[in-house]
């Protein structure tokens, strides 16, 4: 009997710069991916989500997620010295406006790291959980999606991208499905940070013009950093060739090439309206065989590693 | 004197907030006083555009502890306090993860045996120079594998002066805490979308961070043409304006990505631009008066 034996593999799409159209190419291959190998899928944009929005995601699981903390002063305790504000760092205290009123914590500039409760000489202060936002098991006709609404302004700590994550992980495990895609923020900080670790594969989507290519360098640099191989397509590549080969020429001085060019095509923002993945759409239009070329591609890179034992 | 700040932010990435921020900064640089900073300093991209002479460069730095091992009696108090598990105990040693350090300087505070210091790391960098005929132009990098982009806005934010008529806050996208630390305390918020569900989607979530700042705020609907009506149906039923339309054009598309200023090209829209700002300063008179 053969008994094959591979680890779950991980595709992150980024960008660095945001609106390249990392979505509708994440939507592309998920479609395309569960015409083939099936596969499980993470929103990692966890506050501008929109890969639902396109894959007719249905939740069946809902999960609270609980990762900041916030400072609260009680009125009561409060003794009026101002302690707090001096040794808060992120001007999250305000002063009272006379001595009726104590002290009081800025919920929105609030960093949870405690140094008012552990400064405060009456313990008139203490952290409280806060609920920053849900999480997602979903089902789709294209597979299973992870996925998140932050809460609007919560702290995006990366930490709710790795629940997901994880969630993506062991379900992936457990149903022995080999491959999860992960649709990235944009950026190169924390929340990027979350979603590229243990990623086999960092799809980049870069888009010809000036900010494309100053954000495509650092987004390189940070997925080097982090060790993680890279491949690179160009969206919107008719738009402006000048801008198309200047990204080339980036690439190439890092040791890259393009494995796919999208054309500018009314079918991806008409997909979007119909809420549907491009290939899927307009399977025939230009962008959809630009992103089954890409699909092409990257799939055998993925699996290339692949083990058999007797 | 006092400044007027005007953020830009979005939601959705690439709506076009730098494309509207520079071409304000642009038009108004014309006539009165203008400050700009580029809070995206994940992704910053204004100074291809206004391409400012930088005059000077800082560290962007968080202070993060240095433990003294021969005066530290490991009682682990400051591995207690800290939230964000940047410090550990092994044995009688104190480890520091640098990347998890906040740099809220808890530690320090409560180190019975003062065997703690703080020492300045840096994370990024802050840049400052004049653009056009007199754009006060202040930008921030974070430093490559750096996770953390707040405290270089707060820096790039202490930096800047009251001294201009108008400050200009170009945010990065989402609407978590790298947006709430750059626009929490603006005047006005312009949030520039694109009529498609991406664009509504991130622009509620958007509404929402206004609804907790408090900021009045205005919305602008870039490439209209693209999509459908949800955006301006959606919009009908708020308190917030739509204050300009922009058509979708490949005109544009290619101006920007040869890094022009939207309104240079688009010499039009100059006057568009000033009537914005005209009619943000009446909302803000309007609010003031009730």
């Amino acid at each position: 009997m053969t008994v094959k034996v591979q680890s779950v593999k991980q595709c992150v799409v980024l960008s660095g710069k945001g609106g390249t159209g990392k979505t509708s190419l994440s939507a592309g291959l998920m479609h395309l991916s569960s015409l083939n190998v099936p596969g499980v899928y993470v929103d990692a944009d966890v506050d501008a989500s929109n890969l639902a929005l396109v894959t007719a995601a249905i939740p069946q699981e809902t999960h609270e997620f609980s990762g900041s903390k916030l400072a609260v002063i009680d009125p009561n305790l409060c003794s009026r010295c101002g302690t707090c504000f001096d040794v808060c760092r992120y001007e999250a205290i305000l002063k009272p406006i006379n001595k009726q009123v104590s002290y009081q914590v800025i919920d929105l500039l609030c960093d949870g790291c405690a140094a008012c409760v552990h400064a405060c000489p009456e313990a008139a202060i203490r952290m409280v959980v806060q609920q920053d936002g849900e999480w997602y098991h979903s089902t789709s006709p294209y597979g299973h999606l992870f996925h998140a609404e932050l809460f609007p302004a919560a702290e995006n700590t990366g930490k709710l991208v790795t629940t997901i994550k994880q969630a993506a992980i062991s379900f992936s495990e457990n149903h022995q499905i080999p491959l999860i895609f992960v649709d990235g923020p944009p950026g190169i900080g924390c929340p990027v940070i979350s979603a590229s670790t243990g990623a086999d594969l960092a799809l980049l989507v870069a888009e010809p013009g000036v900010s494309g290519k100053h954000d495509l360098e650092r987004i390189i640099q940070t997925l080097e950093h982090l060790k993680i191989p890279i491949m690179i397509c160009i969206n919107k590549f008719d738009i402006y060739p000048e801008g198309t080969n200047a990204i080339k020429r980036l690439a190439n001085s890092y040791g890259y090439q393009i494995i796919g060019e999208i054309p500018f095509d009314d079918a991806v923002p008409n997909a979007m309206v119909q809420a549907k993945p491009v290939t899927e759409f307009a399977p025939e239009s230009p962008a959809s065989l630009a992103i089954q070329k890409i699909f092409e591609v990257i799939m055998p890179v993925l699996f290339s590693e692949e083990k058999t034992y007797n | 004197m006092s400044t007027i700040k005007i953020a830009i932010a979005s939601g959705k990435g690439g709506t076009g907030k730098t494309m509207i921020a520079t071409s304000l900064a642009a038009c108004l640089d014309k006539h009165i006083p203008v400050q700009f900073l580029d809070c995206d300093v994940e992704a910053p991209n204004a100074h291809l555009f206004l391409k400012p002479e930088i005059d000077s460069l800082q560290a962007a730095v968080i202070l993060i502890p240095e433990v003294d091992q021969d005066a530290c009696t490991a009682c682990g108090k400051c591995v207690e306090v800290c939230e964000f598990h940047a410090l550990a105990q092994m044995g009688d040693q104190i480890l520091l993860f640098p990347q998890l350090c906040h740099g809220c300087g808890s530690c320090q505070r409560v180190c019975p045996v003062s065997a703690i210091h703080e020492t300045p790391r840096q994370i990024g960098n802050l840049r400052f120079g004049k653009a056009r005929s007199g754009i006060r132009f202040l930008t921030g990098d974070l430093t490559i594998s750096e996770p953390m982009p707040t405290p270089i806005i707060r820096q790039l934010k202490a930096r800047s002066t009251d001294e201009c008529e108008i400050t200009i806050l170009d945010s990065p996208p989402g609407a978590s805490c790298a947006v709430v630390a750059t626009i929490h305390d603006a005047d006005f918020v312009i949030l520039v979308t694109e009529p498609t569900p991406f664009g509504l989607h991130d622009l509620k979530q958007m509404l929402g961070v206004l609804d907790q700042t408090g900021s009045p705020g205005g919305v602008i609907i870039n490439r209209d043409g693209i999509g459908d009506v949800r955006v301006e149906a959606y919009l009908a039923q708020t308190s917030y304006p739509v204050m300009m339309k922009i058509p979708y054009q490949a005109e544009i598309a290619v101006g920007l990505a040869k890094g022009e200023v939207f309104s240079d090209l688009f010499p039009q829209y100059q006057a568009k631009f000033i009537n914005l700002y005209k009619n943000i300063i009446e909302i803000l008179n309007d609010k003031e008066k009730v």
